[in-house]
């Protein structure tokens, strides 16, 4: 479905513009920065799940020996958090505790010793108080409350009825009902959470390293919660070692380490530990799922009921735009008219969640994938039958309205029902082995953001100077996805010229333009568009300058491998330096930019929370996935994946493929072993030997199938690619399992022990059957 | 109580005074500032701390600085010769073996060793090799792909030197 056009610089293969530094060890992420000379960062946090603050004496260790600054919840009194109307966390705790690891002081020494020391002698005088540590005891009538405000501890309900479900379900031939419970997962990203902090107090100004994926939100927080004029705050990122929402939102650890810097008047550094990584969390919420789908003999959906609570932990966070999402995407992969969604974000006293790539999305598509193969064995359809009764047929308004206008789901199925040679393998693979499929979407950002500005949602601005050089200036943070790589292709691209000739400037509030931050899949699709804007921009001075030179009309100037002609002349060509020379002469260095906003009518629905999964553009993707469970002790081996994923139009289809394989597996992670574990409150995954993130050992192949749709907004038709895939892998695996052993199972992940019990039960289940 | 030790370095020798319970990675990155080592964990779960000693892969987050004494240590700051990348860095680079970089040192080095002692190694020996090295991003699959390319690129170095002598 390739759109045809020719083109030099995207839709190749390209390996990232940084990947040098990283292979050589010469990238800096935030704990590798010169910090020969800061102080050292150390947190005292919660011993207890939910507790009364009785006193924090810091006396002790503020007459020690080289502690340059303790900060307690004494030094900020501001709360925040990412949703403006939903901000109630302090960055230390005041009054109240409500999670064992809640930060409660900090202190700033001159090593890390010395840091510790200072932390035992803090003196913490606790009320302990009842914790509710799962949805089920928060919502019990009697359960403490912990924010006085939230009754019933639920964050955000959501009410949603589009169409007419009753009538939906009058009309279909199969009602099912599941339920489905999905454990709580942790980003996991490799490097732990640091920052650095400098402080100047002659000029009140502070300058902020942090491994943040949204610098943006970093910066406003840090002037709200440190009361300072954002104007003398400069934030910067560094390299970062993955993300995947868990630096989405501004995170404790990084005002507490502004905190501690401006009161030493000095420079902090602040590593967190894995197991302080895990704690500050704002994972995936356990989730629990009851779905009603109603379909026709033919497989037709007539009407969807869900039902959806989240154990958000301990503060609002992003809680209610999970619970929002998980509604909303139950539209826009499937023609659906009538859809109820009732969902509940409880408060809990665990880490608070957060985003996690698939954001809201994973454990609802989850339960419906499973619950659609379900019906289609029922009604003895074939899955990839079921899916392809209830396409879309673009471009079009969901129930819920969702704008989609491209959509290549048909061909993702067409190309991994073929490639896994579904039809003649299925259920022949013999005992023990099965084949699973499902579909699943994701937004290409959010078309509304949550913090609402008015302004476009991407800046891009770009520099030509003497040296011919063009310097291309984004917000955009790149977390390893490759989005400066897109940047510099996309700019080459309009420009006509190699991507040697561009350098990419990321990420440094004081030089960098603003930007909304990489959360959402949102960077290829609006920074993408923004550098495609500018670079025209930069385009139409070196054409005009080339013309002037030629003495030929703008419009008839080809610009070509970084060279001017006029078209249908071959006399005279100008080389990209010396154009360059001759616009640069006209006016000086030159400066452009670009910018990306998105219409009313891709906001989304009029309803409250509308705008949540509201998007330019949705990725579609369908994949099979070979199984073979050991029926005696419950072990689940992946053999192969087939992937498919329509991204729109892949501008560098080496990033696409990467990111759809590692979404593949990040799903299977959750699907075989990722779970965060509680007890009493106290998390019992804290490390990565107990938090099991799947080694190179247990991960299969997975062929990936690239689907480009040309969506008709965005960058050279493309939309995300690094999400989408994800929440179709636990389900495809459940269908498979289903298939290997006849046990649909209404958990995750699919540990040994669950699926032995599952399979133990099914057994008992099916003799009981057969004896009456 | 702190030792002198004689170390190599990727070919240059240090000696230094550490603290007999100074880590091996401490000394790296705070002492030669050699940051490309990363921690990842919180002692001996991940990988990225991976370099070799005396040609053996080695996790420095669990290997004191003191217990180095007289050994030959390489990081991924010397693989490159004269700036050029390594065979492994080259397929790591190329082929996306690398997303956000950070168990990339590890990874590669882990690799490196795998590809002295077995030049040519199969799906399931680099399964192996790397079990120890925890990757986030990549799902591992690009990173079985480059280090059989960089196996391949250097047994066509190799061939190549044969050929030349």
């Amino acid at each position: 479905m390739k759109d045809g056009a020719k083109r030099h610089a995207v839709g190749q293969p390209a390996p990232l513009i940084d990947g040098i530094e990283k292979v050589t060890g010469r990238a800096r992420y935030t704990a590798d920065l010169d910090h020969g000379d800061a102080l050292v960062g150390a947190i005292l946090r919660s011993p207890v799940s939910h507790g009364r603050i009785l006193r924090v004496d810091t006396s002790r260790a503020e007459a020690l020996d080289g502690v340059m600054a303790v900060v307690t919840g004494d030094d900020c009194a501001v709360p925040y958090g990412v949703i403006p109307i939903a901000q109630n966390e302090y960055p230390l705790a005041r009054d109240r505790l409500r999670y064992r690891g809640e930060p409660v002081a900090a202190v700033a020494a001159v090593d890390a010793k010395t840091a510790r020391r200072a932390l035992d002698l803090i003196v913490l005088e606790i009320e302990e108080l009842p914790a509710v540590h799962t949805s089920d005891e928060a919502r019990a009538p009697d359960a403490p409350r912990l924010h006085d405000n939230k009754p019933g501890n639920i964050e955000r309900e959501v009410h949603h009825v589009f169409g007419n479900p009753a009538d939906g379900f009058a009309q279909a031939d199969l009602v099912r009902e599941a339920s489905f419970s999905c454990a709580e997962v942790n980003h996991a990203m490799m490097e732990p959470h640091a920052a650095l902090a400098e402080y100047d107090p002659e000029r009140d100004r502070l300058t902020f390293h942090s491994v943040t994926q949204v610098p943006f939100y970093v910066h406003l927080t840090l002037a709200r919660c440190l009361e300072m004029d954002a104007s003398r705050i400069r934030v910067i990122k560094p390299f970062v070692g993955g993300g995947f929402g868990a630096r989405t939102e501004t995170l404790n650890f990084e005002i507490i380490t502004a905190l501690l810097a401006r009161k030493a008047g000095a420079r902090v550094m602040m590593r967190l530990s894995r197991e302080e990584s895990f704690l500050t969390h704002r994972g995936r919420p356990q989730t629990d799922v009851h779905l009603k789908i109603g379909m026709t003999g033919k497989g037709r959906i007539t009407a969807v009921e869900a039902e959806v609570t989240m154990a958000g932990g301990a503060y609002a966070g992003y809680g209610l735009v999970t619970i929002l999402y998980a509604g909303a995407l139950l539209h826009g992969i499937y023609d659906i008219a009538n859809v109820r969604y009732d969902g509940w974000r409880v408060y809990t006293n665990t880490p608070p969640c957060g985003a996690m790539r698939g954001h809201g999305t994973v454990d609802v598509r989850h339960a419906f994938e499973c619950l659609l193969d379900r019906m289609s064995r029922k009604l003895g359809l074939d899955p990839f039958e079921v899916r392809r009764a209830n396409l879309l047929n673009a471009p079009l308004f969901t129930a819920n309205g969702l704008m989609v206008n491209s959509y290549g789901l048909d061909e993702c199925l067409d190309r991994v029902e073929k490639a896994s040679n579904w039809h003649e393998r299925k259920g022949r693979l013999g005992p023990g082995r099965g084949l699973g499929m499902a579909c699943s979407h994701y937004v290409s950002g959010a078309a509304k953001p949550v913090h609402w500005t008015g302004e476009p949602h991407a800046v891009v601005s770009m520099k030509l100077d003497f040296d011919g050089g063009i310097t291309v200036f984004t917000g955009a943070s790149d977390i390893g996805q490759g989005s400066s790589t897109i940047v510099a292709l996309a700019t080459a691209e309009i420009l006509s010229i190699g991507i040697e000739r561009i350098r990419v400037v990321a990420n440094d509030s004081a030089v960098t333009p603003k930007d909304n931050g990489s959360y959402s899949s949102r960077v290829t699709f609006m920074v993408g568009n923004a550098a495609i804007e500018a670079a025209r921009a930069m385009r139409e001075k070196l054409v005009a300058a080339a013309a002037n030179k030629l003495e030929a009309d703008p419009e008839d100037i080809l610009c070509e491998a970084e060279t001017f002609s006029v078209r249908g002349s071959a006399q005279s060509m100008l080389g990209f330096e010396e154009v360059a020379l001759a616009a640069l002469a006209a006016e000086g260095t030159i400066n452009v930019k670009g910018t990306f906003s998105t219409p009313p009518e891709a906001q989304g629905g009029k309803h409250r929370g509308g705008a949540v999964g509201a998007t330019m553009g949705f990725s579609y993707g369908a994949q099979v996935v070979e199984v073979e469970v050991d029926r005696d002790t419950g072990q689940v081996m992946v053999k192969k994946v087939w992937a498919a994923l329509d991204c729109g139009y892949a501008i560098n289809p080496l990033a696409v493929r990467g990111q759809i394989e590692g979404s593949v597996w990040m799903g299977m992670g959750q699907a075989l072993s990722e779970e965060t574990a509680y007890r009493e409150g106290l998390q019992s995954h804290a490390g990565l030997l107990d938090y099991k993130v799947p080694t190179i050992v247990e991960s299969p192949d997975i062929e990936v199938f690239i689907v480009e749709s040309i969506d008709p907004n965005g960058p050279f038709g493309a939309k995300e690619a690094g999400e989408g895939a994800l929440s179709g892998f636990p389900p495809a695996l459940a269908n498979a399992i289903a298939d290997a052993t006849g046990v649909d199972a209404d958990f995750l992940p699919f540990t040994p022990d669950r699926l032995l019990e599952a399979m133990r039960k099914a057994e008992k289940a099916r003799k009981r059957e057969a004896a009456q | 109580m702190s030792r002198i030790i004689s170390v190599t370095i990727n070919g240059r020798s240090y000696q230094d005074l550490v603290p007999d319970n100074m880590l091996l990675i401490d000394y790296l990155r705070e002492r030669r500032h050699l940051t490309g080592a990363k921690q990842g964990c919180d002692g001996g779960e991940c990988g990225a701390c991976t370099v070799l000693v005396n040609g053996a892969p080695r996790l420095s987050c669990i290997t004191l600085a003191s217990s180095c004494d007289g050994v030959n240590i390489e990081t991924i700051e010397g693989q490159a010769r004269g700036g050029h990348l390594s065979p492994l860095q080259r397929a790591f680079h190329e082929l996306l073996g690398a997303q956000c970089g950070y168990c990339t040192p590890g990874m590669i080095m882990a690799a490196e060793a795998l590809l002295r002692r077995n030049p040519d190694p199969d799906d399931d020996q680099i399964r192996q090799a790397l079990a120890g090295n925890i990757c986030r991003c990549t799902g591992y699959g690009a990173i079985i792909r480059a280090v059989h390319a960089a196996a391949l690129m250097m047994r066509e170095d190799l061939a190549g030197a044969e050929v030349g002598r």
